[in-house]
Order: structure tokens, then C-alpha cells, then sequence
């Protein structure tokens, strides 16, 4: 059993993980305030881009699905919470949103490449539009309201869900479904030549990280009081995730979670200083990070690392 | 039959810009490789240049085309010659360049959009030009220079890519960069040309839309995305599946808008799965 084998450096990050997670627990308990809300959202961010990673990262298709999953988790937080309990209505859109990414994923089997990231990214507006006319027709509303929750229980729950979507990431890296993904990001025929279900393999992760993505929408409607389709199947929520997976570096699953803490403390500082010029300064932030550190946070680490380590020695 | 005799000739005349926005996509990624989701965006700033001029020097749309593409080209070669070609340098392969310009191009959606939005504000224009219908059909004449327009852009360019040596040199490097360059091509060059063509196109295409329909700063997206549909439709790359493409939608998008205009989007999305399960790589696809 070497794979379990229980070394130093194991011994150290699991330490740093329940350290991480006790403080993270006891957070609503030392403060109240802001910093709660900022948590939340960093942890919002952080379940979408591990989601993201798990399926995109090793396979090579690149998704832009991410805000129909999202979005429809805020209807189901609409359409349900109050009458039913808050955990219940988490786990129905995570249902719904692996149901919706099954039939998704069925539809763009046979797409490669950017044909994939083309469908899936106005597969975003298909939702948005099919939502607003059962909506025109059923209701004849544009928007509905959401039961809200406390700072404190949204918290909780997305612990608890960010939680679960690391389990199930380390689940799915270390079982036949990771190395058959990273087999079919190497050459896809091949992968299908030496016995792997590709249609399966994808279909399935691609479903089951998307309902992680539900969840995450479903929760955080609940902070909202008033949702429609342009706030919930908003664009950004597809890119951000691939944005943060780029710049935590995509090798692990500690990388996702660095990108998405950093870039939602970005967010929030330029939102909260700049209102009318939020979104301007970020696309500049946005592209002046592509230019100049595309190989992610970790990787100018690594690159720093590198010069400081290798100074006495000859370049190999 | 009247009625079905005028939903194709609006069709046809929508499809002629939709066509000419989806070329200019189509010419971005098909060889340089960017799958430009700010594409719309220059559309709207097209469309917003048009309706500047007109507004403040009273210039006849039609005219101001002459600013407008060339302006836009300058923006889109100078974007490339600085952004997107650094991007290639550092990029390791093909993949990851598609990935990081693909974002690259999401942050210029937004820095476009914004600077839009600080100078021309969020509400609803319109250029009154040539609002007046042509005897027969009810076909306003705006739509039908509209379509000219396009139809000359179209030959143009296709005489452009066909006949001159620069146009030889596009097709070479949309086949195979590295052998093209082998060749003598500077590709460097090609790809910006390339880049700023597509860029032109959608300026062009905008000064058309703001004489047909209203135009708003956030009117952006909505074209990218129906690019995207012709793309598919048509096969990515390829020129004249764009052109199919576009007609294509153009005359579905006026059928479904005759019965339910609020079903628009939804119809471009059946026909797009049908196709897609019918040509996996388009209509004209390899």
C-alpha cells in the first residue's frame, strides 16, 4: 500500500489541511462581518474552479458551461427554499445540474476542441433563454425572489460543499476515471483503442463536477433577495473559474484554490473601490495577467524558486 | 405566400450582415488562431463611431465607413502586433495559445464595453437613415444598401483573398504557419493583417446594424454569440460556410421572429444541435 504510505511530507500538508479547515470552521465565531461574506465568496469561487479542473485540466476541453450549472442552481434556490429545507434544496439542484450536464454532455460528444468550448459557451445563453420564456409563459414574471439565509448558514453550507468537491476531486484523480481522462487529453483514440469508455469516462465527470457547480449557485442565491436570468446565467461565472485555474496553475488541486482566493479578493477590493470602473479595471487586470504571468501564481513561484535555488549551479 | 415571399427577402437581408460578422470571426481564428469572444464588441464600436460622426457632423453613414473599418483595422493590427503575438511567443503549443487568447480577448470585452459605456452611456440609439420603403415588398431601403454592403465587402474580399499576393499568403498561413513562414511569409505581419481584417469586418458590419436597428453599448455579446452559431454552422475556418451560415440563420432567425420572437435564440439552438448531429464539423467542414 505505498500509495497511502503515510510520509513526512504528507504528514506536514494533511496538518496544513485540518489547520486550514478548524480555522475556516471557527471564522463565523471570531467575526461576524465582512470578512464572513469575502470567506463565502472566495469559497464560492474555489468549488467552480476545482469543478472546473477536474474535468477540463487533464482531458483538454475546455468547458464555458460553468454559469448554466450555476444559474440554474439559483432557480432551484428560488423555486424551493422556504417550502423545502435548505439542505434539501442544495442537494435538488445539485440533481438538476447533473441532469442538465448529462444531456449537454451527450449533445457535444462528438465535438473536439474549440467546437466543444464554442457550444458549451452559448449553451449558457440557450439556458438563459429557455429559463426566461418558461418563465414568460408560466409566470409571465421576468424575475423572482429567493428565501434568504443567513451570512453565517450560506458560509457553513459552502464549507461543506467545497469540502465534498476536494473529496470527490482527489476521488476522481486517483481512480481508473482520472487516468483514463488524462489518457484521453493525450490522444483520445488511443485512449478509446486500449479499452476506455470515452463517451462514459467524459459524460460522467463532466456531470458529476457540474453538480458541485449547482450547489454553489443554489447557495449563493440564497444571499441574494432578488435573482432573473441576467444576473444568474451571467457570462463571467464561466470565464472567472478558467481565469483562476490558469493562474493557480491547474498541476494540482492547491493551485485552483490559491487562483480563486486571489483573483476574489481582486474582485472585491476593485468593486468596493472603484464601483463605476470595476469592470473596466478588471478586463485590464485580466489581460495584463495573460501577458505576463501565464504559467499561474505557482509557477512564478516556481520560476523565482528556481533563480534563487540555481544560482550556484549551471544551467542543466 | 406574400408573407413567406417577405420573411426570406428580410431574412436574406439580415443574413447578409450576420454573414459578414461571421466572415470577419471566421478570419480570426480560422488563421490566427484567436477565438475572439470581443468580436461583438467592435461591432458596437463600429456601430457607435457610425452614430458619433452622424450625430455630430451629420455624416452620412454610408460614408463614415471609410473612418470606421480603417480605424478599426489599425486597432485590431496594433492588438495583435501587441498582445495576442506575444502571447504566441510564450505560449509552449497551439492548445495553450488558444486558451490564454480566448481570455486575453474576454478581458477586452469587458475594457471596450466600459470605455463604451463611460462615453456613450447605456441607453438605446438609433442613425434614422434611408428609412423609407421600396415599392413591391415592404422592404425599408436602409436594409437593402445594407445588404449591398455586405455583398461587396464579400467580393471584395474574396477577389482580395484569391488574386493578391498578400491573400495567397493568408491562405498559406491559415494551412500551416510554420511551413508558410519557411516560405518567406512573415507571418508575424500576416496574422495581424488577418486579425485587424476580421476586427474591420465587424466595424463595417456595425455602421450597417446601426442604420437597420437600435444600438446600445451592451449590444456586443449577443452578436458574438450568433457568430459563434454561424461558425459552427458553416465549419470554423472556412470562409464560405460562414456566408452559407449566415443566410442561413438570417432567414430561420426571420421565420421564428414572424411566429415568436421570443423564441429566436432557442430555434438558432435546434438547428444547431440537428446540424451538429447530422456534420459534426459543419455544413462545410472537413
Amino acid at each position: 500500500m505505498g500509495k497511502f504510505a503515510l510520509t513526512k511530507n504528507r504528514i506536514v500538508s494533511l496538518a496544513i489541511l485540518v489547520v486550514i479547515l478548524v480555522f475556516l470552521a471557527l471564522l463565523p465565531t471570531i467575526t461576524k462581518g465582512y470578512l464572513v461574506t469575502l470567506v463565502a465568496d472566495m469559497m464560492r469561487y474555489a468549488v467552480l474552479t476545482v469543478a472546473w479542473v477536474v474535468f477540463c485540466a487533464p482531458t483538454g476541453y475546455l468547458s464555458l458551461a460553468t454559469a448554466a450549472f450555476y444559474g440554474l442552481g439559483f432557480y432551484v434556490a428560488a423555486v424551493f427554499n422556504g417550502p423545502l429545507p435548505f439542505a434539501v434544496v442544495i442537494i435538488i439542484a445539485g440533481v438538476v445540474a447533473f441532469i442538465v450536464a448529462l444531456l449537454i454532455g451527450l449533445l457535444t460528444l462528438r465535438l473536439r476542441g474549440v467546437y466543444f468550448t464554442i457550444f458549451t459557451f452559448a449553451v449558457v445563453l440557450l439556458v438563459n433563454n429557455v429559463v426566461l420564456e418558461v418563465e414568460r409563459l408560466v409566470t409571465g414574471t421576468r424575475g423572482r425572489f429567493v428565501e434568504t439565509e443567513t451570512a453565517q448558514t450560506a458560509f457553513y453550507a459552502m464549507l461543506v460543499v467545497l469540502i465534498a468537491t476536494l473529496l470527490t476531486a482527489v476521488l476522481i484523480r486517483r481512480s481508473r476515471y482520472g487516468l483514463a481522462l488524462q489518457s484521453i487529453g493525450e490522444y483520445e483514440e488511443a485512449a478509446a483503442h486500449s479499452g476506455i469508455n470515452v463517451v462514459m469516462t467524459k459524460v460522467l465527470v463532466f456531470a458529476t463536477t457540474s453538480v458541485f457547480m449547482g450547489m454553489a449557485g443554489a447557495i449563493i442565491a440564497t444571499r441574494r433577495t432578488y435573482i432573473d436570468p441576467g444576473i444568474a446565467f451571467n457570462m463571467t461565472t464561466s470565464f472567472l473559474p478558467v481565469l483562476m485555474a490558469m493562474f493557480g496553475g491547474m498541476g494540482n488541486l492547491v493551485g485552483p484554490v490559491i487562483g480563486a482566493a486571489v483573483f476574489t479578493y481582486i474582485g472585491e477590493t476593485l468593486l468596493t473601490r472603484f464601483p463605476d470602473l470595476y469592470m473596466l479595471i478588471f478586463g485590464v487586470v485580466l489581460i495584463l495577467a495573460i501577458l505576463f504571468m501565464p504559467a499561474g501564481i505557482l509557477g512564478l513561484g516556481q520560476q523565482l524558486w528556481r533563480k534563487v535555488k540555481g544560482g550556484r549551479r549551471a544551467p542543466a | 405566400m406574400v408573407v413567406l415571399r417577405d420573411i426570406v427577402i428580410t431574412g436574406l437581408l439580415l443574413g447578409g450582415i450576420l454573414a459578414l460578422v461571421s466572415v470577419g470571426f471566421s478570419l480570426q481564428y480560422g488563421v490566427a488562431r484567436v477565438l475572439n469572444v470581443s468580436h461583438g464588441e467592435f461591432i458596437m464600436l463600429g456601430a457607435f463611431i457610425t452614430f458619433w460622426l452622424f450625430t455630430s457632423v451629420d455624416l452620412n453613414p454610408l460614408v463614415s465607413l471609410v473612418v470606421t473599418a480603417p480605424l478599426i483595422f489599425v486597432i485590431g493590427w496594433f492588438l495583435h502586433a501587441t498582445l495576442f503575438r506575444r502571447l504566441m511567443n510564450t505560449a509552449p503549443a497551439l492548445g495553450v495559445f488558444e486558451g490564454w487568447s480566448m481570455l486575453a480577448s474576454f478581458g477586452l470585452l469587458y475594457v471596450v464595453q466600459n470605455l463604451a459605456r463611460i462615453i456613450w452611456g447605456s441607453q438605446t440609439h438609433q442613425v434614422i437613415f434611408l428609412n423609407r420603403a421600396v415599392t413591391g415588398a415592404q422592404i425599408p431601403l436602409n436594409r437593402l444598401v445594407a445588404l449591398g454592403v455586405c455583398v461587396v465587402v464579400g467580393v471584395v474580399f474574396y477577389l482580395f483573398l484569391t488574386r493578391t499576393r498578400l491573400g495567397k499568403a493568408i491562405r498559406a498561413s491559415a494551412q500551416d504557419p510554420t511551413v508558410a513562414g519557411m516560405m518567406g511569409v512573415n507571418i508575424n505581419s500576416v496574422l495581424a493583417i488577418c486579425f485587424g481584417l476580421g476586427l474591420a469586418m465587424a466595424g463595417i458590419a456595425g455602421s450597417l446594424i446601426s442604420t437597420v436597428y437600435a444600438i446600445q453599448t451592451s449590444m456586443g455579446l449577443q452578436y458574438t454569440v450568433i457568430a459563434m452559431i454561424v461558425v459552427i454552422l458553416g465549419g470554423l475556418g472556412s470562409i464560405t460556410g460562414a456566408m452559407i451560415g449566415g443566410v442561413v440563420l438570417g432567414i430561420v432567425s426571420q421565420l421564428v421572429t414572424h411566429f415568436q420572437p421570443t423564441m429566436t435564440f432557442i430555434a438558432y439552438y435546434v438547428i444547431i444541435i440537428i446540424l451538429l448531429l447530422a456534420r459534426p464539423k459543419g455544413i462545410m467542414g472537413k
